[in-house]
């Protein structure tokens, strides 16, 4: 072509090798995560308020069930290890996971890098309809609500919410006023739950009162077997998502030219995204600042936003950010334990804080 | 030719295969509500349709209509023999792609992966770029000339440059149909030019069918094998440039209140009103920038005797207030130069933007008014002289 004849050797651009490099990075940060993320097994294992020597966590580990083999500190650290840290581990890892995978679809959803599930009120949401539910329960002298049940009164709840917040947006076209209405939805849920929670005043709506503040405490294995198919089934659905959720990053329009489905996608994103969401509240209560602080993160250490790269390593992230924070709240001042979210928020809200400022700074991107 | 080849040769070239663009008693709107009726386009491969009509008038709505961005209300659009609604998403985007007015705010997207997304219809399933996807960002980051941004920021660059990455990511697609609104938005003129090259190198060499839209008149005048002109809920008309740019059409289409020169599609505000207290004596382009300063003045002129295809008399046609002509290749009528005398009488300014060896055989009787003129200059009250570039205005 003659309009090339005049360009210096130099300046040819290689794609194929900025793909693999890409690559590359993507591969030096999940297996710098896969580090970090046994390094806080071992410590979340290890660390409590009762201390253990590791030859006892060791032996312990080795006896899922009961034994009389065992010594008495031993089974006692066995009891604490099977019963209490692993099922709380592993509860953490699911829920941590998609708490920040549900906060990166909504940060795509809405094209909004502050969006998550806690700041759009979507988190409180699903903590109201639960609390509702809970308080309902009591009231009917039914005590126990299962956990699937929970499940689906957070993602009624979450459901709800989301669907406020769609009419928001289908209305304002500013980013920043959609946070500030979706802030504004979260304090009007929390204000009906403390009502709710005031007015059924029962000694078992301690653990609701601790719960809706955000804690990971009392997860046990029956909670696992309710939550882990969910999550794994909505994060391996997400992942299918991965090459339209990479074409929608440039807007609706140009993600319908090269042949998005908008339709499915989108319906998709706010399922996915409220479900897992959904979950976590479920369990663990609304959990602040994780959904936009992590996205955030990883996009930086990957220097991308290529969504096939950023949601596994989400996912990993989400994990293990709420590993550390779950194992600050419980040792920082042990034997008191801390709400998780108060320290999700410590760390969290500086990022979402400097996201905020870049993005005064960057002046294209507030409208 | 093997037998093979032949026969799909032979089957592309039956139907409607001869356009490759086609809409048939389209109209277009929202929700219902038609903004422009009864299209018919017909375009053919290698050639380059331009809408040209007012603010408003509908022709991104047409351009959205005819890429499925939006439904269209009637009618119907036939994409290489194919009616659109019929088509699948993928093979769609794999004949024609866009290029939308729509800024895109990306996060942490360098310019090479904008361009490559353009190559979703072609990836695999996980969306990864193969050796042929390379090879297209590549040949149309290096067609665009684009080669030094393809690692920057798409955010950081300027309006400039992400408008010239989008259209390089429009290219990437790899489609013979181009829908291209307002390409040439945001860029500078020298980006402007070279964007309407490639186009026109795109469609001889590739065989592409291009649709846009364009503000610039000049330029759609220079790139269009067929303009569109769309005005209140209609088409104005349909064909080549030199066809539609006659009389007042393009006054009349855009309610221009200045004039509009045919040959180079320029504009020129009105002339001033009132009476002519300015007379210049010009030719052979001499006169052009005393014109236009007398015009940013505000002061009503009257030019002369200039020769029917001299280049002043070009600008004068639309900005003089009174312009004394001749007949191409003859001497200068006795008509002419009493004409010219009379509104030299009526002056009270007279500038010469002549030099000495200006005067040729063609307009020696423009010499014997330019001395006369300085004559009444002698009486200053009757008549003052002002350099041409009005420095003793």
């Amino acid at each position: 072509m003659q309009k090339n004849l005049g360009a210096p050797a130099e300046a040819f651009v290689s794609v194929a090798k900025m793909d693999r490099h890409g690559r590359k990075r993507f591969f030096l940060v999940l297996a710098l995560l896969i580090l970090a993320l046994h390094v806080l097994i071992y410590l979340n294992i290890s660390l409590g308020s009762v201390a253990a020597s590791r030859q006892e966590i060791s032996e312990a580990l080795r006896y899922p069930q009961p034994s009389s083999e065992l010594s008495p500190e031993v089974t006692m650290m066995r009891d604490i290890l099977w019963k209490i840290r692993l099922p709380r581990l592993v509860g953490v890892l699911l829920l941590g996971g998609a708490l920040a995978l549900s906060g990166f679809l909504m940060q795509t959803f809405f094209h909004n890098p502050l969006a998550g599930p806690y700041i759009l009120g979507i988190s409180s949401g699903a903590k109201l309809f639960v609390a509702l539910l809970l308080v309902f329960l009591l009231s009917q002298q039914k005590l126990r609500l299962s956990s699937f049940g929970m499940i689906l009164a957070a993602f009624a709840g979450s459901m709800m919410c989301m669907g406020f917040i769609l009419l928001v947006s289908r209305h304002v076209d500013n980013a920043s006023i959609l946070v500030v209405a979706g802030v504004m939805l979260g304090y009007i849920c929390s204000a009906i739950t403390e009502i709710v929670i005031t007015f059924a005043d029962d000694a078992s709506l301690v653990n609701l009162h601790n719960w809706s503040r955000g804690s990971f405490s009392g997860i046990s294995w029956d909670h696992i077997r309710v939550m882990v198919w969910p999550i794994l089934i909505c994060t391996i659905g997400v992942f299918f998502l991965a090459k339209p959720l990479a074409a929608y990053r440039l807007g609706e329009g140009y993600a319908r030219s090269v042949g998005v489905n908008l339709r499915l996608l989108r319906l998709a994103l706010v399922l996915f995204s409220s479900f897992l969401s959904a979950c976590v509240t479920a369990f663990a209560g609304p959990i602040s600042f994780v959904g936009i602080a992590v996205p955030h993160l990883v996009k930086a250490s990957l220097q991308s936003s290529r969504p096939l790269y950023v949601m596994p390593v989400c996912f990993l992230g989400g994990s293990i950010f709420c590993l550390a924070c779950d194992l600050i709240a419980r040792t920082a001042f042990s034997p008191l334990e801390l709400s998780v979210g108060a320290v999700t928020a410590i760390f969290g809200a500086p990022i979402v804080i400097y996201v905020l400022l870049k993005r005064g700074k960057n002046g294209s991107e507030v409208r | 030719m093997n037998p093979a080849n032949f026969d799909q040769a032979a089957k592309s070239n039956t139907g409607n295969q001869d356009y490759l663009l086609q809409a048939q008693k389209l109209s277009v709107g929202y929700k219902g509500v038609p903004l422009v009726e009864d299209i018919q386009i017909h375009l053919k491969a290698g050639h380059i349709l331009t809408l040209i009509g007012p603010n408003g008038a509908g022709k991104s709505t047409l351009l959205k209509t005819l890429s499925r961005q939006l439904q269209s209300l009637s009618g119907c659009i036939t994409l290489a023999g194919q009616d659109i609604a019929q088509m699948g998403a993928k093979a769609f985007a794999q004949t024609l792609s866009v290029l939308l007015t729509d800024r895109p705010r990306t996060e942490r997207m360098t310019n090479a992966e904008l361009v490559a997304s353009g190559r979703h219809p072609y990836t695999s399933s996980l969306g990864n770029l193969g050796p042929e996807d390379y090879l297209a960002v590549e040949e149309s980051l290096n067609l665009l000339n684009i080669q030094d941004l393809a690692k920057k920021d798409f955010m950081q660059g300027s309006d400039g440059q992400k408008q010239r990455v989008l259209f390089a990511r429009t290219l990437c697609q790899g489609a013979r149909v181009l829908i291209l609104d307002e390409p040439t938005s945001f860029l500078d003129i020298r980006y402007k030019l070279d964007l309407l090259t490639i186009l026109r190198q795109l469609a001889r060499e590739k065989g592409l069918a291009i649709v846009m839209s364009l503000h610039e008149l000049d330029l759609a005048q220079k790139v269009s094998d067929d303009l569109l002109c769309i005005k209140d809920g209609h088409i104005k008309a349909y064909g080549p440039a030199d066809q539609l740019f006659q009389n007042s059409f393009i006054q009349e289409l855009y309610d221009l209140p200045g004039s509009f020169n045919p040959h180079f599609a320029n504009l020129e505000m009105p002339p001033t009103p009132g009476p002519c207290k300015v007379f210049v004596l010009a030719g052979k382009g001499r006169g052009i920038p005393v014109y236009r300063r007398l015009q940013q003045h505000g002061l009503a002129f009257a030019t002369g005797v200039l020769h029917e295809n001299d280049l002043d008399a070009e600008l004068a046609r639309q900005i003089a207030s009174q312009l004394i002509t001749e007949k191409a290749f003859y001497p200068i009528s006795d008509a002419s130069f009493h004409q010219a005398l009379a509104a030299l009488d009526q002056a009270e300014i007279f500038i010469n933007a002549l030099e000495e060896d200006d005067f040729g055989p063609g307009n020696a009787r423009n010499r014997d008014l330019r001395d006369l003129a300085l004559k009444h200059c002698q009486n200053p009250r009757s008549l003052r002289q002002v350099s041409p570039d009005l420095s003793d205005l």
